[in-house]
């Protein structure tokens, strides 16, 4: 009887049991969730707001990007060498490598981007004519 | 009497912008990426509380469909087919030797209301009211392609008038009616409206900082008109005279231009010849006296400023002499 009881109670506790289970092996990933700088940046007329800024060599950073002009808009991120590369470069849309990312008109995009080097580095858009025009900014990228 | 007829505003202000091949092209579009729609002339023109504004567009050759985006100072009542020599006419009245150069060489709400659609040849123009980001949304959406600066200055205008006309020029209509590269489309439109001031800003939309914009802009008043700016780098009077009898009457005689006196109106020529950056103004342009730092797009009023121009105006207006 004793026994019964036993394996009732179990039986009542294993869903609890596999909950936390699963959340005791989300948690590295969660750990690292933590870790991770959060910058938000506005588009208005065609700038980036703010658009300097200073991060820690090592640091893993999400950029959210809100667009709020009625035109496209793309968020950039690399030395100039890649800038120089998006400025005569054809992608019409970005997103899937890291640190580059298009906003359309009034919508809010967001990239990831883990800085292992230090030194400078650039933001910039490269629509028809928006570089040129200023649409662009700097990341200094600090010692730890 | 002049006195009462000046403050019964029966006033005119007639004003005519001969501009750089890229005024007003807000949005060019065009599937073969050339941009056909090489001069837009526009003209506006202020008489007992309502401004006329005619705008033409000439077609270059080429197809696919080409856009402008022009802010208005006000809801248009009326929209329909222009004169055919008007602004040709007034050009050559100050300008002779130019007539040549006509050439090709030479805050916001979140919605828009479509106020007024109609076609005018291989024109079709849409009046539009809406904050800027909600014009240049419309423009997206209807195929409109905006420079870099186009939220800017859309913003810029629509804190002074939220109305834009939008026209859609396509070519390849133009072509099957029969057009002829060098055909102008001249578009009228009549504004109801309390200050006029002529849009400046707009002509740099789209250009680099360093490019030059030039245009010609001129007035035909009753009076001499209190302008702001009166002279600015890059902004320069050429002309100040009373306007001809001639002149007059060919105007008159042109389609939908029966409304503007006989007699009795002063011609201002202004010229811009300015670098894209520098132009981040408008024109006001009041026969009161009134024009005003706010009045021309200047975000910041300096009274005293005005009250110098209010008195100097008041001391310098001229009644034209050939009345």
């Amino acid at each position: 009887m004793k026994t019964f009881a036993s394996m009732a109670v179990a039986m009542r506790m294993a869903p609890i049991a596999v909950t936390m289970l699963l959340i005791w092996t989300l948690l590295p990933a969660a750990g690292h969730e933590r870790g991770t700088q959060t910058i938000q940046i506005t588009i208005r007329h065609s700038r980036f707001i703010p658009a300097r800024f200073t991060v820690r060599r090592g640091a893993t950073v999400r950029f959210v990007i809100t667009n709020t002009d009625p035109i496209d808009h793309e968020f950039i991120l690399g030395d100039e060498a890649v800038q120089r590369r998006h400025e005569t470069g054809t992608e019409p849309e970005h997103g899937s490598v890291p640190g580059e990312v298009s906003v359309p008109p009034g919508m809010t995009a967001e990239t990831t981007y883990v800085f292992s080097r230090a030194g400078l580095l650039l933001i910039g858009c490269h629509a028809p004519g928006h570089y040129a025009y200023g649409m662009r900014g700097e990341v200094w990228v600090a010692q730890r | 009497m002049r006195r009462l007829i000046r403050s019964l505003g029966l006033t005119l202000v007639l004003l005519v912008v001969v501009a750089s091949p890229v005024f007003a092209c807000a949005g060019l579009i065009g599937p073969n990426g050339a941009v056909n729609l090489v001069r837009t002339t526009t003209l506006a023109a202020y008489h007992n509380g309502v401004e006329h504004y005619i705008t033409a567009f000439s077609f270059q050759g080429g197809g696919g469909q080409f856009g402008s985006i022009v802010p208005l100072p006000g809801i248009p009542t009326r929209v329909e087919r222009g004169g055919d020599w008007t602004l040709q006419r007034l050009v050559r009245e100050t300008q002779p030797l130019r007539a040549a150069v006509l050439s090709p060489e030479a805050a916001a709400k979140d919605g828009v209301r479509v106020i007024l659609e109609t076609k005018i040849d291989a024109l079709e123009i849409t009046i539009l009211d809406g904050g800027g980001t909600a014009v240049g949304r419309w423009a997206r959406e209807h195929g409109f392609i905006l420079p870099p600066d186009a939220p800017e200055v859309l913003d810029f205008y629509a804190a002074r008038s939220p109305i834009f006309m939008a026209a859609r020029f396509d070519a390849d209509a133009a072509r099957q009616r029969g057009q002829q590269i060098g055909d102008g489309t001249p578009i009228h439109l009549t504004i109801p409206v309390a200050n006029p001031w002529v849009p400046l800003r707009i002509l740099a939309l789209g250009k680099n900082a360093g490019d030059v914009v030039r245009a010609d802009v001129y007035l035909l008043t009753d009076v001499t008109p209190a302008l702001w700016p009166r002279v600015r780098r890059g902004l320069s009077v050429q002309y100040s005279a009373a306007a001809s009898a001639e002149l007059l009457r060919d105007l008159r005689s042109d389609k939908g231009m029966g409304w503007m006196p006989a007699r009795g109106m002063w011609l201002t020529h202004l010229a811009i010849n300015s670098a894209a950056k520098d132009l981040t103004y408008d024109l006001a342009v009041d026969v009161s006296g009134r024009a005003t730092r706010v009045a021309a797009g200047f975000s910041v009023a300096l009274p005293f400023l005005a009250l110098l121009l209010v008195g100097a105006s008041t001391g310098t207006t001229r009644r034209r002499s050939a009345r």
